[in-house]
């Protein structure tokens, strides 16, 4: 028999994880369908992290954390969009230096506000609170694990609904999916393709930097060095594994979370967590192999029923 | 009838492009209020051009515009838009992956709060669709579309944009005969309810079906407005083609050998489901030089596709040498001594950013004198490039330069150079001497037909009608996939005559037509 507290702590665990993941990678979706791509997804989570306790620890609240959280993201997006999109400079190189500056530029700063290198341990910063939610934290078991959360948990899951109406029921969301998918129908109704890519990189900034900061003000409620540990490349597939689409994104996010979490526990039973993290990859590798023969052969049919009755 | 009213007047349009072509040489261009105004003119003759200022994609060298009777200036696509122009581009400006009320409404979303509107909008789409009788569903998806409904699409983004003039290019070229009835339908309502339309088009029978007044250009002028009930299909095509300056290539008789590739009942159907190429048939034999002329978009592009391996057939045969070619690729191919001229030789003739020499070596580096166990002799390269150069006239600084900082006449001595060194049987020159100046135009024609007197099969396929009859021994017209006509002897014709071929006027009998095969 498992013990029964073991599942209610792992399932508790897998939504803890997931917070991250499902940010940056709803994060992505702006990006991805609006034809940017990325890749400093990364960096930015980094980056904010570390500013995000700098704010709190030096303003003395959390709003002065969430300030400098944003901000530090806002800017950093700028910047890739900027010479991304204005520079015309190849997106993946730009993507490359936004993580390669994150990793140097948070352990300088670090070091320059706490004199240390590896962690801000010594600095008074603020945390996100923790959410009792009223009446379902008084359910057995489903209390214990929908409730208690950090703030920016039910933020990310909020997101989802929210990413969907702002793709699928705004203006916005119309013309940033038109210019993602034909550049030259969307400008020849007069818009402005760069306008829009830049205004999603940075919409984008802000869900990945409240992924960043969830990380050392929630799930940790200190910055370490390079923290994010590739979060930010996983959402990246998430995102792409959940074709871009909000809700195919949760679906994927706590795929790869689900993983994450059970690598933490098979080390407890001396199951190498390396081969446990890999888990999630060669899943995803399994299924997009397959959606992509299928789609494939549907396309063939296609094209062979049209020309067949043509033909007749 | 009313008095009719002038909606938009050109004058003395120039526009010379920054390099050096000049599209339009002073054209005048008026149409009135509720007609639907025809623009016909040859290949490269300045409509598209034409359009392009109208629309604000392109800026006049001079001339005025003026709209409603007032100067203006248009300059951009969305003041176009304003100014109540809308255009239906050839190629479709489309989001396949949306539906047909979220293409419609993109840019000019009705909202409510912050919120789309989606309902007020497919109502609005339904009730523009309704009364042009457009039988299109504003929630299906564009990809689920077929080109004619995609094409009503098009047209109703511009009317839900309040366009009362509409510019359409070629809108025929990709539809069906059914699908092309129906968009009649519909332009002669929307003119009956006020609109004036622009119809771009050389097939003269629809010109004629549809039109009141036509515009011919040529060679960037205006040949003038005809009232399309005065004027004959003839007419218009003597005043379409006819050339400036008759070129006179010299040659020789030519001596005929056996055939090279033989062509039968070939049928290629394109991803529209419309056929491309019916049931064509010709033979190609040693030493002629074989045109094939006709108005772009006739199947021409299709069947160099088929000859070089580069697209599949469904039906019929192609024998290049006595070998079927169905399963062959394009290496198989190239094995059976076919050479390939490309249309474009700026993505399938050369790799831009690659040298002179690695361009012209591109297809024989895996030789034995160029490599030997898959490391290359630099040395041979190099001699190969400077013999090459010298020998095809290539100005260059050096064969080592990038081929895309030569000019379009020396860019395509390259790629002749790299497909006639290698001792072909047969040549596929495909626009050979598109945008290239006078000097290189000559010295491919006479490469040409050095290569022909040599005993080699040339198959010359161009939209340029001086080097389509100068150049052939013999011509195919093709018409919609088909061979319209074929003239054994190309000296004994006239541009005239071929113009006729070429626009559908006329069409030979099914027995003249038999003579391109030669008895097989």
């Amino acid at each position: 028999m498992i013990d029964y507290s073991f599942i209610v702590d792992f399932l508790f665990m897998w939504i803890r994880v997931a917070t991250p993941i499902l940010l940056a990678s709803l994060g992505a979706i702006l990006c991805e369908k609006s034809g940017v791509v990325n890749l400093g997804l990364d960096g930015i989570m980094l980056i904010s992290a570390l500013f995000g306790v700098l704010g709190s620890a030096y303003g003395g609240n959390l709003i002065w954390g969430v300030i400098a959280g944003v901000g530090s993201a806002l800017i950093i997006s700028g910047i890739f969009a900027y010479f991304h999109l204005v520079l015309k400079a190849n997106a993946v190189l730009c993507g490359t230096a936004v993580n390669t500056i994150a990793s140097g530029l948070t352990v300088f700063a670090l070091q320059l506000a706490t004199g240390e290198k590896g962690s801000s341990s010594s600095l008074k910063s603020y945390t996100f609170p923790t959410v009792n939610i009223p009446f379902i934290k008084d359910i057995p078991i489903l209390g214990d694990i929908l409730s208690g959360h950090n703030l920016i948990t039910y933020i990310a899951f909020l997101m989802v609904i929210v990413i969907w109406i702002f793709m699928y029921k705004t203006p916005l969301g119309l013309r940033m999916r038109a210019v993602g998918e034909n550049p030259n129908a969307a400008s020849s109704v007069g818009q402005n393709v760069i306008k829009i890519r830049f205004l999603a990189i940075l919409l984008c900034g802000v869900l990945v930097g409240f992924g960043g900061m969830y990380l050392s003000m929630g799930y940790l409620s200190m910055f370490t060095r390079d923290m994010v540990a590739g979060r930010g490349f996983i959402a990246l597939a998430a995102c792409a594994m959940g074709q871009a689409t909000p809700v195919g994104v949760l679906i994927s996010s706590m795929v790869f979370a689900f993983f994450d979490g059970l690598s933490n526990i098979l080390q407890l039973l001396q199951i190498p967590s390396e081969f446990v993290q890999m888990l999630p990859y060669v899943a995803t590798i399994f299924g997009l192999t397959v959606y992509s023969i299928q789609k494939i052969r549907l396309q063939k049919k296609k094209s062979k029923e049209i020309q067949q009755n043509v033909i007749e | 009838m009313e008095a009719k009213r002038e909606v938009l007047r050109m004058e003395n349009i120039v526009k010379v492009y920054s390099n050096g072509v000049m599209a339009n040489k002073g054209i005048n261009f008026s149409i009135n209020a509720g007609e639907i105004h025809a623009l016909s003119g040859e290949n490269g003759a300045g409509k598209s051009t034409l359009m392009k200022i109208i629309f604000g994609e392109e800026q006049p060298t001079s001339g005025d515009i003026y709209i409603n009777g007032q100067k203006t200036v248009i300059t951009s696509p969305q003041l176009a838009i304003k100014l109540g122009i809308g255009m239906v581009h050839q190629h479709f400006m489309l989001v396949s992956s949306m539906t047909v009320a979220e293409n419609v409404i993109l840019g000019v979303e009705p909202t409510k709060g912050i919120l789309i509107n989606m309902k007020h909008a497919i109502k609005q789409v339904e009730e523009i669709a309704e009364k042009y009788n457009m039988n299109i569903n504003p929630k299906m998806k564009v990809e689920d579309l077929t080109v004619g409904q995609k094409q009503k699409v098009e047209i109703l983004k511009a009317l839900f944009r309040g366009a009362k003039i509409l510019i359409l290019d070629e809108p025929t070229a990709v539809l069906t005969p059914q699908e092309t009835t129906e968009l009649f339908e519909e332009l002669k309502r929307l003119r009956d309810s006020g609109y004036t339309i622009i119809f771009i088009s050389h097939k003269l029978n629809e010109v004629k079906e549809l039109c009141n007044r036509i515009t011919i250009i040529r060679h960037g002028k205006s040949m003038g407005v005809y009232d399309v009930k005065t004027v004959t299909e003839q007419d218009i095509s003597n005043l379409m083609v006819g050339r400036d300056v008759i070129l006179n290539i010299e040659k020789s008789a030519p001596k005929i050998g056996k055939t090279t590739i033989r062509v039968s009942d070939l049928t290629i159907i394109g991803e529209n489901g419309k056929h491309c190429i019916n049931r064509l048939s010709f033979s190609l034999r040693e030493g002629e030089i074989l045109g094939i002329a006709g108005v772009e978009g006739n199947g021409q592009l299709e069947l160099v596709e088929a000859l070089t391996g580069l697209r599949k057939y469904n039906a019929g045969s192609i024998e290049i040498c006595g070998k079927e070619i169905s399963q062959c690729n394009v290496k198989d191919i190239r094995k059976l001594a076919v050479s390939h001229i490309p249309e474009d030789r700026m993505t399938t003739g050369a790799a831009p950013s690659l040298s002179i020499t690695e361009n012209m070596l591109s297809d024989k580096i895996s030789s034995n004198s160029f490599s030997k166990h898959g490391i290359i002799n630099k040395r041979a390269i190099k001699q190969y490039g400077i013999d090459m150069v010298k020998q095809y006239q290539i100005l260059c600084k050096n064969p080592d330069v990038s081929i895309d900082s030569l000019s379009g006449g020396n860019i395509q001595k390259a790629v002749l150079a790299r497909e006639l060194s290698n001792n072909p049987k047969i040549i596929i020159a495909d626009q050979p001497t598109r945008g290239v100046d006078v000097g290189a135009t000559e010295f491919i024609h006479k490469r040409l037909i050095n290569m022909r007197d040599n005993k080699k099969s040339v198959l010359l396929i161009s939209s340029d009608l001086n080097e389509v009859l100068g150049l052939s021994d013999s011509i195919i017209v093709m018409h919609e996939g088909r061979i319209a006509a074929y003239f054994p002897d190309a000296a004994k014709i006239t541009e005239l005559q071929l113009g006729g071929y070429m626009l559908g006027i006329e069409k030979q009998s099914e027995e003249e037509i038999k003579e391109v095969r030669h008895g097989q």
